[in-house]
């Protein structure tokens, strides 16, 4: 006899064990296709940055392989450049990157069905944009298969980001020093920073962590990064709390 | 910085960005956090770049830190600030940050 019939608790049981569902991997390439554009020129700077900061091409390529967080790589290059010791470098790495625990927070409901083995593949690729359009579309369509949806975003964006890389690393040997093509970094960190200041909390902090970290340049092995950047964190929190009573 | 150590960085950036990315995802349960740390954590990005820019562009205690050339970083950080503001593009960013870059550096070898 068959046991009674248990209905799953809604998006939850038909994830798990799921076979792969072309049509929702490629709603995911075409959900992402437009930010494509913006991931490429990320790509290829930071593949010449490699090269720049006196890596080899395959140093290069397999850092943008199994890093794949642009931001963290442009600042880590700039450290190998002054060669700050290991516990900076990955201080720095845990800094920039620490948003993707609060991605992480945010996207584990979605995903709380699937195996372990699941979900760490898509921790490997928890990318900005696969994050965002992931949590919205599945608040619009809770019935899409998700892991592959999710995968669709993050695995063609991680093909861009490849090739690009590559383009920047064959490019980066070919470019003369007098371009001063490493200034693209702060331009590719300004181009983030501005839609970051969306409101006056955000303000604060940049205006503090931006002043600060020129104020603590002379601090040793790019701490004044970290100082800079924690003291502008407590001035947005302070900030926050200031405007919410006013 | 040795090839050895290059490959120590390599790896430990890749596995402290996996351990942030996949940490509450490989979690059993939902472990609540407090309120002011998640609030907090969502100035990180802006503090962080903030801090990575303003001493980039500025270029303090090196050969590049000459005055001569500040002025044109600093020219070419300003209209790409605008650019970046007016377009949300990171490459009209690029493009025209860098063309700014080269157009006052050429300026001024012209004038001087």
């Amino acid at each position: 006899m068959a046991p009674p019939y248990v209905a799953p608790p809604a998006g939850l049981v038909r994830l798990s064990g799921m076979a792969f569902s072309r049509s929702a991997a490629l709603a995911g390439v075409r959900d992402i296709s437009p930010m494509m554009l913006g991931v490429f020129p990320f790509g290829l700077i930071t593949g010449v940055s490699a090269v720049t900061a006196g890596l080899t091409n395959v140093e290069a390529i397999v850092t943008s392989a199994v890093v794949f967080a642009g931001a963290a790589q442009l600042a880590v290059y700039q450290l190998i450049g002054v060669a700050a010791p290991l516990i900076v470098i990955v201080a720095t790495t845990v800094m920039i990157n620490l948003r993707y625990v609060l991605y992480s927070a945010s996207l584990a409901p979605y995903v709380r069905a699937m195996s372990l083995p699941t979900r760490t593949l898509l921790g490997a690729f928890l990318i900005d944009q696969a994050y965002l359009f992931s949590v919205l579309k599945f608040d619009h369509e809770p019935d899409i298969p998700r892991r592959d949806y999710f995968l669709g975003v993050a695995v063609s964006l991680w093909l861009v980001w490849m090739v690009a890389t590559f383009i920047g690393v064959f490019l980066g040997t070919q470019v003369p020093e007098s371009w001063s093509l490493e200034f693209a970094i702060p331009l590719v960190f300004m181009a983030l920073l501005v839609p970051a200041v969306k409101d006056r909390p955000n303000l604060v902090v940049a205006l503090v962590a931006g002043g600060l970290a020129v104020a603590a340049a002379f601090l040793p092995f790019n701490l004044g990064l970290i100082v800079a950047a924690l003291c502008g964190i407590a001035a947005g929190a302070l900030a926050e709390r200031l405007g919410g009573r006013a | 910085m040795s090839r050895a150590e290059v490959w120590l960085v390599i790896a430990a950036m890749a596995l402290v960005t996996f351990a942030l990315r996949a940490s509450f995802l490989l979690l059993p349960e939902r472990l609540g956090t407090p309120k002011s740390f998640e609030r907090a954590l969502r100035y990180v990005p802006t503090a962080v770049i903030a801090a990575i820019v303003t001493p980039a562009v500025l270029q303090f205690g090196s050969a590049e830190g000459s005055l001569d050339q500040l002025v044109p970083r600093l020219v070419a950080a300003a209209v790409a600030g605008l650019i970046a503001w007016r377009t949300r593009s990171i490459l009209y960013t690029i493009v025209v940050g860098m063309l700014t870059l080269w157009g006052v550096r050429w300026l001024l070898a012209f004038v001087g």
